[in-house]
């Protein structure tokens, strides 16, 4: 199917289809990068249900078509930055965050919006081993969900999410690295209080609650300065990263005055 | 037993040692049998790297397992030993090489910063150069003109050998449990290392005794 053209979409060329079902951390299906293609087939997506709470307005259990009704679905080429300093471009079909938030009524004290990916061990068989403790939780501040560049997608490249994707919806957030756009999501809860991630609740020192793509802030043990982009040719060599993934025009302001070094 | 490690150890003796080398090469040339048929993925580059780095510990580990082997079951593979340590070599150098022009792309600069600043990164790079002069010095000349201190030199193997594994565990984002086998394997012959010549001691006091004990019968 074809969708309407975004007008936030990068013009570099997208990753093939093969490159982005088969390279992925969704670490439900297993360590390796090829486990969640292996695995993520007996994943059941339908019925899907997302449970929105917290403090919002109309609370409640909406089922997927639901949680589309009345949003515009288009095609966004993103870059996507991972921590572990890779990166693809991706063309997801999906819609903004705000509109969902806007129907479901976000109320005055709410300040995050926390999210929960699916909890099904019988399906998911990294679940089933130690290591993370389950299910994924991820969070935003509420004004980095209201910007427009943070989309919920439902697929790529024209198709229905592939399902080692993080079939039937998951989040985008392109200018952070690739482990806050959490998939198969279950649940968003809006707070008052920051909520807890995954990440940063195993290697706080690590993995930091903004984890914005950021050359000039180093993971621990790797720079964070050039990224590899996935390519199959052996000699593509690396790129800079830039700043907020290259979208600082568009996000730069929601941290003005904060330490980014502190601030991870 | 017995029998199996006396035919293994014939076997042994008769196989030349440029079979050794074949054997050894053939991770090497399946993996660029992988490489040109797109058996690697998406991302050959981590493939190869990776691919390159295992082989190279499993061959170091080798090494040090062969004089257990030859203690528990009898095998003797000690004359192939210097071809599987000079293979690791091989591999534990091209695996650096595709580090270095295909992870890296040659950023020299920043290759150089991050191998003194990232801890997996030095500890990698530290093993390969304490097994630099271990390679240098695999030869007959090296032995003659070392003397006992080929020996001493040749105990490097060990940190070397040691570093590879935090190496290995160090860059991933949680270790897993291969990551853990590994790291118990090669503990298990530190220990085995470091107990052995006090076994043998133990054993060869106790051995006349046990011999005027049963002449007494």
């Amino acid at each position: 199917r074809d969708y309407p053209a975004s007008r936030h979409s990068t013009d570099e060329a997208p990753n093939s289809f093969e490159e982005i079902t088969n390279y992925n951390n969704f670490y439900e299906f297993g360590w390796n990068k090829d486990d969640p293609a292996r695995y993520a087939h007996a994943l059941t997506t339908d019925p899907w249900a997302i449970e929105i709470g917290g403090l919002v307005d109309r609370p409640g259990s909406y089922d997927l078509a639901d949680v589309l009704k009345g949003q515009v679905l288009e095609e966004r080429i993103c870059r996507f930055r991972c921590v572990e300093a890779w990166s693809m471009v991706i063309p997801w079909i999906g819609f903004e965050l705000a509109g969902l938030l806007n129907r479901v009524g976000v109320q005055p004290g709410a300040k995050y919006v926390a999210f929960q990916t699916l909890l099904r061990p019988g399906e998911m068989p990294g679940q089933r081993g130690g290591g993370i403790d389950w299910p994924y939780v991820e969070g935003l501040r509420l004004d980095e969900a209201m910007n427009p560049l943070t989309i919920l997608a439902t697929g790529l490249y024209g198709e229905e999410m592939p399902k080692q994707n993080g079939a039937p919806i998951r989040l985008v957030v392109p200018w952070k690295y690739g482990f806050k756009s959490i998939k198969s999501i279950v649940r968003i809860t809006l707070t008052a209080e920051q909520p807890p991630t995954t990440w940063q609740a195993l290697q706080p020192r690590e993995y930091g609650f903004y984890a914005n793509v950021n050359p000039e802030v180093d993971h621990p043990r790797w720079s964070q300065a050039t990224e590899r982009r996935i390519s199959s040719s052996l000699f593509a060599g690396r790129q800079e990263t830039l700043m907020f993934n290259g979208y600082a025009d568009e996000v730069a302001g929601l941290y003005a005055g904060m330490d980014l070094s502190v601030n991870y | 037993m017995l029998r199996l490690a006396g035919l293994a150890n014939a076997g042994s003796r008769r196989l030349p040692e440029w079979a050794v080398w074949l054997a050894g090469l053939i991770p090497l040339a399946w993996l660029v049998w992988l490489t040109f048929t797109g058996g690697l993925g998406v991302d050959p580059v981590r493939g190869i790297e990776h691919r390159l780095g295992k082989t190279g510990l499993w061959f170091l580990i080798g090494t040090l397992a062969i004089p257990p082997l030859r203690a528990l079951t009898g095998v003797n593979l000690l004359r192939h030993r210097r071809a599987v340590g000079l293979l690791s070599f091989l591999y534990i150098a091209l695996h650096l090489t595709a580090w270095i022009w295909l992870e890296m792309g040659l950023l020299w600069a920043q290759a150089i910063r991050d191998l003194a600043r990232r801890p997996y990164l030095f500890f990698g790079i530290t093993a390969f150069l304490l097994l630099l002069p271990l390679a240098l010095t695999s030869n007959k000349a090296a032995i003659r003109g070392l003397g006992r201190n080929w020996r001493r030199l040749h105990l490097l193997v060990w940190p070397a050998a040691g570093l590879g594994v935090l190496h290995y565990l160090w860059q991933m984002k949680i270790v897993s449990a291969e990551g853990w086998i590994w790291a118990a394997i090669l503990a298990a012959l530190l220990i085995w290392r470091v107990i052995q010549p006090w076994i043998r001691t133990r054993r060869q006091k106790i051995r006349p005794g046990i011999r005027a004990e049963s002449l007494s019968d």
